[in-house]
This record gives structure tokens, sequence and C-alpha cells, in this order.
């Protein structure tokens, strides 16, 4: 059984989609963020993974087919904030300001905990891309001298984090405009972010998209400035 | 036939999106690139909505479950982050929560202000 699981080029994809159907299921009936639909489809995989002794790169064999989509998907992003681009131009100051103030403040949160922690130098270059989408953030961790493995992880986590806070975090500090919510979920959490940006709402979703764009952009400024305040 | 022509309309998208990606210098990855031409093509005309709006709703839609490989693939990642993981995971957990709210609030905080002056 486990060589047929091992060598099978469906059986990746078949997982990964009843996991998440069951994630939508738990969803469902539980309304609290930790049934997160992404979190517990990973988790479930994971663990009929290990259990049924099936290495990860054998799985990746089948499920790459799902990844391959994230690149068109990813492009389609394009289509709500088309279609709420009159939103776009209305706000574009506060959009701005917003995208930039996010990005700042997640650089200036690194530095800051990297020296608390008492990091080197390395590790906090590692994490200065945390907040922006995996294919921008692996290039920054490469370029600065950082443990690309470890960004790619770390901005994974990043992004289900702000996928399973963002309708608390939206509550507590009362961001109730769907523009800023949208801008707050793309700055802090990319794309895996922005698929809950997309539940919560059309305008929700196409700034968040926008977001992943600008923030990503800039924070490749940003991080080779960064990676220079350091003693 | 729908769902063909969107769909390839859409792919070729991407590919221009990976040509500028291996042509052009900046750090920029292919569906940021193709996110922008896309853009660009709706708002000049050249594209119109209707070409992909079905099949690019399906693939946000299932957006979420496309990210399980990556997922996935952090259990590999566990002798990586083992090291620094106390440090690691408050850093991550602390800035995400920290940099959504700034985000929001001074957003939010810039809309109001912006229609009060109108």
């Amino acid at each position: 059984m486990t060589e047929l699981l091992q060598n099978s080029v469906y059986f990746g994809v078949i997982i990964s989609i009843l996991s998440y159907e069951a994630g939508l299921f738990l969803k469902k009936k539980c309304k609290l963020a930790i049934c997160n639909p992404l979190l517990i489809a990973t988790a479930a995989t994971m663990i009929f993974l290990i259990l049924s002794n099936v290495p990860y790169d054998s799985y990746y064999e089948g499920a790459k087919y799902i990844s391959y989509l994230l690149t068109p998907a990813t492009v389609c992003l394009a289509i709500p904030l088309y279609e709420q681009f009159e939103m776009l131009k209305n706000n574009w100051k506060a959009i701005v300001f917003g995208i930039l103030s996010g990005v700042l403040t997640s650089l200036v949160c690194v530095l800051v905990m990297a020296i608390l922690f008492g990091l080197g130098h390395a590790e906090y270059v590692t994490l200065l891309p945390k907040s922006i989408t995996t294919a921008i953030g692996m290039g920054i961790s490469e370029e600065l001298g950082g443990y690309v493995t470890i960004s790619v992880a770390i901005i994974i986590i990043t992004g289900v984090l702000g996928n399973m806070f963002a309708e608390g975090i939206c509550r507590i500090f009362k961001i109730e405009d769907p523009v800023a919510k949208g801008i707050a979920i793309g700055t802090s959490s990319h794309a895996i972010g922005t698929t809950k940006a997309m539940e919560m709402g059309e305008i929700e979703g196409a700034m968040s998209s926008l977001s992943i764009a600008v923030a990503g952009l800039l924070t490749v400024v940003g991080a080779s400035i960064f990676a220079g305040f350091w003693i | 036939m729908k769902y063909v022509k969107q769909f390839s309309i859409i792919m070729i998208i991407t590919f221009i999106g990976e040509v500028m990606h291996f042509l052009l210098p900046l750090p920029v990855p292919t569906s940021i690139y193709g996110l922008v031409l896309m853009l660009v093509a709706l708002l000049a005309g050249i594209l119109k909505v209707e070409q992909v709006r079905e099949t690019g709703r399906f693939l946000i839609e299932i957006m979420p479950m496309l990210f399980i490989p990556a997922g996935v693939g952090l259990m590999d990642a566990w002798d990586v982050l083992q090291p620094n993981f106390l440090s690691f995971a408050v850093i991550t957990v602390v800035s995400t929560i920290v940099v959504m709210a700034v985000t929001g609030v001074v957003t939010q905080f810039i809309i109001q202000k912006e229609r009060k002056d109108d």
C-alpha cells in the first residue's frame, strides 16, 4: 500500500483536495479561527503522510500539479482589481500611505525583535521579507544573504496566520472600512491572506490583491536598506 | 468552448509574464508581471472582462487549496526552523498582528479624514 501511495501521481492531488474539503466542512461547523480550511488541510495532509510513511517528495510528485495553477490564479487577481478600479482611484492616497506604513512597520518590527532575541545578521535578513509573496521574498532573502528555505517557511506561516487572524484583528482594532481591511490583509500576509480577504468581500479581495504587488515591490527596496541597519 | 478560450487567454498572459521575468533584470516574479499585464490589458480595453471572468473566478476560488502543497512542505522545514524556533515563532506571530493592525488603522484613518475634508 505504501509503495502504491508513494508511486501514485494522483494520490497527492486527492489527499490535498479531500483534506481541504474536510477543512471547509469543519469551518462550517465551528467558527473559531483555528478551524481554518487551509490550516486543517495542511495539518491533515502532513499527518496522513507521516502515518502512511509517504515522504514529502513523492507526495509532491502529484501535488505539484496543484501548485502549478498558483501563478495563473495570482494573475487572475487582476480581475477583481479591475472591477474595483474606481474604488482604488478614489482612495489612492490612503492606499499608498497605508501600504507604506505596513511595509515600514514590518521591517522595523523584525529589526527590533531580531535585536531583542540576539539573532545574527543572516537570521535577521531571512526574516525581513516575511510579509510579502514567496516569489519576491525568496529573491530578497537570497540577495541579502539569508537562509532561503527558512524565509519560505516563515512566509507561508505568516500567510496562514494572517488568514486565520484577519477577522479577529479587524474586529479588535475596529477596522471596518472594506478598503482598509483589504490593504491590511494583503500587506501583512500576501496571497494566502488574500484568499481570506476574497471571502470577506469583493472590495477586500481586490485591495488585498493590489497590496501583494505594491508591498512586495516596496519591500525589495526597503529590505535592502534595512539590511544595513545592523550593529 | 468559452472556458477553453478563457483559460488560454489566462495562460498566454501568464506566459508573457514569464518571458518578462526571464528577460528583465528586476526582482519581480512571473505572477506579478502577469497580474499587472492583465490589469493593464483590461483597463486599456484590449481585453474584455467577459473574456476571462468565469475561469478567473474559478481559479481565485480554488486559490487557498493551491497553497496546500507548499504548506505541507513545512514538514521538511522543521530541521532548519528548530535551532531558533522560539524567536522565529514570536517574531512571526507578533509582527503579523502588528503589521495588519497598523496598516488597517492607518488606511482607515486617511480614508475617513479624506471623506471629512470633501
